[in-house]
């Protein structure tokens, strides 16, 4: 037994330093100064820490407008996923309806194929449609994007309220609407704005779609990733640091919830 | 005046019919409970009265009124869940107060008709805690309470002690039929428990895949089941059931079975007449154990006891009698041994006789009333 606890915490210990050495690599140069970083041979742990690079990055045409644009896709993302996918989740979890398993597994298809099978006649319609390198287009990408986890997770947070709540509110004088309203949001609202941050950062985190469906009105990601043949080492890891930051203190917010919404119990 | 009718209320559930064509009145002010085994439809036929299930015919009636189309809400009903469905978001007070706020009653009123039925529940001390600080009895009351502050016509109950242990239900049974005392409502209550139903009911309804099998007040549906299945659904232990032929001797009926002979009452002659085979019903303690052939019984039948039970107010012995298995209850201080032969004898006022093959009730003539 306890060879096998062994085993299982040096597994867990190469999976968290495989999953964490990027991210500790990326800060670390990130936060060197730009001699220190061409210099050779390099420190492993830098010398100096400047903010420096961060600078010059923040600085660099295009980055703020960049950032304000994955901001505004990002909410706009949240908006629509949550306003679709969320009644549809809870349609899923209170109702019997003809062809509610195709549905389901309708959902999940909407991700069978890679977004770059997509990626052209998806551009076609945008165009045609006057959607693209609008933010708008890029938000309505990247909530069909996100449309399948939204619907999914919600549903099985809808299913955790019980329906007798909502019949008892009804039996009490409210509406179907009203006793959703009163009764079941406010149970299932933690899990829904954890449902929502965690949109917000698929979106922010989102590449090849942002990169296909503009061209001026860049998110972060695909300005970063334009530009990246021709920046700076220095840019380039003060770029990528700059990425993570809102994803891991995001994620690390709402961590609690992500575990319940997927319905994992890891402390019993 | 809160009278509850339903007429040929039906509702189905893809191929299955959950409530078959019920007609049903319900007095004002009458404690009526609704008992079969699960599946039954006694649930759906409730939520049909509240407005929860949509009814695919039929109509319902609540004081008069058509209730057929409105909401649950605009109906005048409570109801309690067997879950007890308490908001885990809200205290005891919010929950109890929910249905005042939805109606828009004043905040003053409000905390005084929450202080009121929270005091008629003993609940005016937990008003400040929530649900999921409370046990499963006072979980049980909060539910009551927020059923009855919005003052009800009709409270309907579905399975509401079904959660609680043993000792509990029978303190919250009387409680209940207490309360019921105490309000101005007519309650409607679902149970597959036939002590409660027996308890509490002015009269239970017994219904079976959807229809209701026998409406009446408690002592006839245990004296009298309108069928095999109520006699059987009904008792613990349940009615035993015999077969019999029908045959006639001298000139007088007698029912003949398998080692036994009983003379019914001339009241069934004509019930009886063109007859043959037929179903005894007899309750476990209609039955009287003899030790010594009954002097001046014609009926005694000889029957070997298998198995003695001391059940604390009675002795519960398993008889065979010549192949048939009955249950018999005697006074616990009887002396009476496994192994033991004995001689049975019914009361033959109590016999319940029903036709062989639809298991209903053969009734007796009834006595002629002498019209004044």
């Amino acid at each position: 037994m306890r060879w096998k606890k062994a085993l299982f915490y040096a597994a867990a210990a190469v999976f968290a330093v495989w999953t964490v050495m990027p991210i500790v690599l990326i800060a670390m140069a990130a936060l060197t100064p730009r001699q220190e970083l061409y210099s050779w041979p390099r420190q492993f742990i830098p010398e100096n820490f400047s903010l420096e690079s961060f600078r010059f990055f923040a600085n660099s045409h295009g980055v703020l407008a960049a950032t304000f644009r994955s901001i505004a896709v990002a909410l706009a993302t949240v908006l629509i996923a949550l306003l679709v996918g969320a009644p549809a989740g809870y349609a899923l979890a209170r109702f019997r309806f003809r062809g509610k398993e195709a549905f389901r597994i309708g959902i999940l298809m909407t991700r069978m194929f890679p977004t770059s099978l997509l990626a052209i006649p998806l551009a076609v319609i945008y165009l045609k449609t006057n959607i693209y390198d609008t933010i708008g287009g890029l938000a309505l990408m990247h909530a069909a994007l996100a449309m399948p986890f939204v619907v999914l997770v919600t549903s099985s947070l809808f299913l955790k309220v019980p329906y007798d709540l909502e019949e008892a509110a009804m039996t009490l004088g409210c509406s179907r609407i009203g006793a959703f309203v009163r009764v079941s949001l406010p149970l299932a609202l933690p899990s829904l704005v954890a449902a929502g941050i965690y949109t917000f950062v698929l979106s922010w985190n989102e590449v090849f779609a942002s990169a296909v469906l503009t061209v001026h009105n860049r998110t972060l990601p695909a300005h970063i990733i334009s530009t990246l043949n021709v920046s700076p080492l220095n840019f380039k890891f003060a770029g990528g640091f700059f990425m993570i930051i809102p994803a891991l203190i995001f994620i690390f917010l709402v961590r609690r919830y992500l575990l319940s919404m997927w319905g994992v119990a890891i402390n019993k | 005046m809160a009278e509850v009718r339903l007429e040929k209320v039906t509702r189905r559930f893809g191929s299955v019919v959950a409530v078959d064509n019920v007609d049903l009145q319900i007095r004002d002010k009458e404690f009526m409970v609704f008992l079969g085994p699960s599946g039954c439809g006694k649930t759906t036929t409730l939520r049909s009265i509240a407005g929860l299930e949509k009814i695919d015919a039929g109509r319902i009636f609540l004081a008069d009124q058509d209730v057929t189309d409105l909401p649950p809400g605009q109906r005048g009903i409570g109801m309690v869940f067997q879950s007890y469905a308490l908001f885990p978001h809200m205290t005891i007070a919010d929950n109890i107060g929910f249905g005042l706020r939805i109606k828009k009653v004043p905040a003053s009123e409000k905390a005084g008709r929450v202080r009121k039925v929270a005091e008629l529940l003993y609940l005016d001390n937990l008003l400040d805690r929530y649900p999921g600080q409370l046990s499963g009895g006072q979980r049980q009351r909060v539910a009551v309470a927020r059923a009855l502050v919005i003052e009800p016509a009709v409270l309907l109950m579905d399975e509401p002690l079904s959660n609680l242990d043993a000792l509990l239900r029978m303190q919250m049974r009387a409680e209940l039929k207490k309360l019921h005392h105490a309000i101005n409502a007519t309650t409607i209550y679902v149970t597959h428990d036939q002590v409660e139903a027996l308890s509490l009911g002015d009269r239970i309804a017994v219904m079976r895949d959807g229809k209701i099998v026998q409406c009446d007040v408690p002592m006839e549906i245990y004296d009298k089941p309108a069928n095999v299945f109520v006699g059987s659904f009904i008792g613990n232990p349940p009615m035993n059931f015999v077969h019999g032929e029908v045959t006639s001797q001298e000139g007088r009926l007698m029912i003949k079975g398998q080692g036994f002979t009983v003379t019914p009452d001339p009241k069934w002659s004509k019930a009886l007449a063109d007859r043959k085979r037929v179903i005894l019903g007899v309750r476990p303690e209609n039955f009287r154990v003899h030790f010594q052939e009954p002097a001046g019984e014609t009926n005694g039948a000889q029957a070997a006891v298998e198995v003695v039970e001391l059940l604390g107010n009675l002795k519960l012995l398993t008889i065979d009698l010549a192949g048939s298995v009955l249950k018999v209850s005697v006074e616990p201080d009887t002396a009476v041994t496994a192994g033991e032969n004995v001689w049975l004898t019914w009361n033959e006022d109590k016999l319940c006789i029903y036709d062989s093959d639809n298991e209903w009730a053969i009734t007796p003539e009834r006595p002629e009333v002498v019209s004044a």
